[in-house]
């Protein structure tokens, strides 16, 4: 509809109007915000009668008529949350079935990890050092729990469980999708039409598919694609599916920094003698991964919650873990507070995350400020 | 020679004959691995076993289904619950997400806090985690059919599931369709004339409102007339379970809640985020032309950010469709399921797989087509 079919002279005024006095002042105490209109009282109403009827109800099922200690028995018979079986299973749903005499082992993993995660968040530790460290200490991970060598008892993949397992995915489906992703990335991004294509074609069928469904072609399909006598286990299974799906996400946000480089950053490198992989090293790629660090923190978010799917392909990962503990008879199938408990562990970890890229971007963007 | 090996044509030509041919070489190794390896084992590749006889069961379908139906039929009903599950949870998380996205805009302290702690909660737990403990509440706290949960009048939870009433038509329930069609088209004509005569005189028809409440009126006088009349069929408990009303089961219960109010924190942070994209000027420029902040939102704001909406809010819906692939942990029967379960009963692992990619692809262009389409007509036109 264009602006000359409408009548004018219907919509616009066309005497002219006393000034109106200034309005007043407007002041929002606390009950105007709460009830000062119906939208505003309606939400109070809701939110109040919400919180009034649920927080007793919450508070007598985790507290009054918790169980703090005991075993299964107590837990029968009261009405309330049973903690008790946290405590008493703790182990179990963090370290899975790996051999109770050597749980010191996956929670010095764990310590590992999130050692190193810790170490590396301020960006003046975003060195070749870090990177190095973080190779010695995931080698040091695996020895650590496969064992066999330095005096350590071997523990089959089988046997690995809980929270090393979910970190180990994690770390692993990253880092090995990381050079995988920039190298579909600056594929898609190529002149080269056929390479492009090809990289296009396989970010995009991995973008369409479940995750769920890689991990099905992973565990029932890789055993059938592979010769005779090379065989790989389950645990390296899921891998391979988190790392291919780590790498086509990882590769649709560096995009978005190689797209964010201006043209003449290429164009100077070329002008002053570079070659292609001098220009993409030196001068594309630190540019387009600094763009891009905060959306990469949040695809490690999606993949830490992401490793909790293993459990479909029969993993014991921190959730099946915490899963397999609860069905133990001997206690009242306290399914809710484990679920409770192992959300909370992923909860701490990604929220931490969350609020890292946060104060990332901020920091980063005060740098680009004049 | 060495004058051919500096070409930069001959040397892109290179490169990319080299790219595809390793691809190409790696995927027929795995062909041909997996040739071998099915020959080994007598596996005979193909889609014959569609046309066999299922044998298993799937507890609650939209399509009919009995075990003696085929492969293909089952798979069709696991499609079905899948869309079936994947459109109920569009609509939901649609509408709940923006109630979030504006409570955490809003300058209520209790809304948006309560939306903060929401989002912040359900977007940094795993799906999975939180599937299976709404499965567990639902299977384990709630009480038996006996002492059912009543919040609603109508309305009850119990192990059993929950049973909500159900419309219970009597007549004829295409005269019925019919006549709502009928309706929806006389109004939406009425409208185009509505704002037809707005645009040209300024001010809507005189005697719109009466004609508006004029139209349930004659609905329900010709309803009545041709002995036409829709109730609401009240579940009741009758010994151990309820009779009438509708039951959804524990698994589609949980489901439907759970993968609501995750998708619903992800829509409601979209919405957000296109609000905020609005320039602070236009809230301003509408109150200062007197609109009301519900008219300003509505009219000013929120038409311009769906610009910024739409594109995010389709790939959105897609991982909602993705997503319902979860059902898989708490025994729903969607495809996933249904497909896991033909795997396991023929060994057919290549084909199985083969037809949930090829579903999955199927929906994921046919949405990108659409958007396409529609980010095309609503571009901004600039002139």
């Amino acid at each position: 509809m264009s602006s000359a079919s409408l009548p004018t002279e219907a919509f616009v005024r066309q005497t002219t109007y006393e000034p109106l006095p200034a309005p007043p002042q407007v002041r929002r105490t606390l009950l105007t915000t709460l009830a000062g209109d119906l939208a505003s009282a309606a939400i109070t109403l809701v939110a109040g009668a919400m919180l009034i009827w649920l927080t007793p109800k919450l508070i007598s099922w985790a507290v009054v008529n918790g169980i703090w200690s005991g075993g299964g028995e107590a837990c029968r018979d009261a009405g309330g949350a049973c903690w008790a079986f946290l405590s008493e299973k703790s182990r179990q749903i963090l370290f899975g079935i790996y051999p109770p005499g050597e749980h010191w082992r996956p929670a010095a993993v764990v310590g590992l990890a999130l050692g190193l995660s810790l170490w590396s968040l301020p960006p003046r530790n975003w060195t070749r050092i870090t990177l190095l460290l973080w190779l010695i200490g995931v080698g040091a991970m695996l020895i650590l729990m496969r064992g066999g060598n330095l005096g350590l008892s071997p523990v089959s993949t089988e046997a690995w469980g809980g929270l090393p397992v979910t970190l180990l995915l994690t770390i692993g489906s990253l880092g090995l999708g990381f050079p995988l992703a920039v190298a579909l990335a600056l594929g898609r991004q190529s002149e080269l039409r056929g390479i492009s294509t090809l990289c296009i074609g396989i970010i995009e069928t991995v973008r369409g598919l479940p995750l769920l469904s890689l991990l099905f072609i992973a565990s029932i399909l890789l055993p059938i694609m592979l010769p005779e006598g090379l065989s790989i286990d389950k645990l390296a299974r899921a891998l391979v599916a988190l790392t291919v799906f780590s790498a086509a996400y990882l590769a649709e946000v560096l995009r978005g920094g190689l797209q964010a480089l201006t043209a003449g950053q290429g164009e100077a490198a070329r002008a002053l003698g570079l070659s292609w992989a001098q220009t993409t090293r030196l001068i594309v790629l630190p540019q387009a991964i600094a763009k891009v660090i905060p959306p990469l923190t949040n695809t490690v978010i999606v993949m830490v919650k992401n490793t909790s799917l293993v459990l479909v392909v029969g993993l014991f990962d921190l959730l099946s873990s915490g899963r397999a503990a609860a069905t133990d008879p001997a206690w009242p199938s306290p399914y809710k507070e484990t679920y409770l408990f192992v959300g909370l562990i992923y909860f701490v970890i990604c929220f931490g995350i969350a609020r890292y890229s946060l104060w990332l971007e901020r920091r980063l963007a005060a740098g680009q400020k004049r | 020679m060495r004058r051919l090996w500096y070409d930069a044509r001959v040397r892109a030509a290179l490169l990319q004959v080299a790219a595809i041919g390793l691809f190409a070489a790696l995927v027929a190794w795995l062909a041909g691995n997996t040739a071998t390896n099915l020959a080994q084992r007598g596996i005979a590749v193909g889609f014959d076993f569609l046309g066999r006889a299922a044998r298993f069961p799937i507890s609650e379908s939209l399509i009919a289904y009995e075990p003696t139906d085929t492969f293909a039929r089952a798979i069709l009903v696991g499609l079905g619950n899948t869309l079936f599950v994947g459109g109920l949870v569009i609509g939901a998380a649609t509408v709940l997400g923006l109630v979030v996205g504006l409570a955490r805009r809003s300058r209520h302290p209790l809304g948006s806090g309560l939306a903060t702690v929401f989002v912040d909660v359900m977007r940094n737990t795993p799906l999975v985690v939180q599937l299976l403990f709404w499965y567990a509440l639902v299977t384990i706290g709630l009480p038996n059919a006996r002492q059912a949960l009543n919040p609603l009048p109508g309305v009850f939870l119990s192990l059993r599931g929950v049973v909500i009433p159900s419309p219970q038509i009597e007549g004829s329930a295409v005269l019925l369709g019919l006549s709502l069609l009928v309706v929806l088209l006389a109004v939406g004509i009425g409208a185009w004339f509505a704002r037809r005569h707005r645009m040209r005189t300024g001010h809507g028809p005189r005697g719109r409102w009466l004609l508006t409440a004029l139209v349930p009126v004659l609905l329900a006088m010709i309803w009545w007339w041709v002995g036409l009349s829709v109730t609401l069929d009240l579940p009741r408990l009758q010994g151990f379970n309820f009779v009438g009303g509708l039951t959804l089961t524990p698994e589609l219960f949980t489901l439907l809640v759970g993968l609501t109010l995750y998708s619903s924190a992800f829509v409601g942070e979209i919405i957000r985020g296109g609000i905020d994209a609005v320039g602070q000027g236009q809230w301003e420029a509408g109150r200062s032309l007197g609109l009301s902040d519900a008219k300003t939102l509505r009219l000013i704001v929120l038409p311009q950010a769906l610009r910024v909406i739409i594109p995010p809010l389709t790939s959105q819906y897609f991982n909602i469709i993705k997503n319902t692939t979860l059902a898989l942990v708490v025994g729903y029967p969607d495809i996933s399921y249904v497909i896991a379960t033909t795997i396991n009963q023929t060994g057919q692992a290549i084909e199985g797989v083969a037809i949930l990619m090829g579903l999955f692809l199927g929906v994921s262009l046919a949405i990108s087509l659409l958007m396409n389409w529609y980010n095309r007509r609503i571009a901004l036109v600039t002139r």
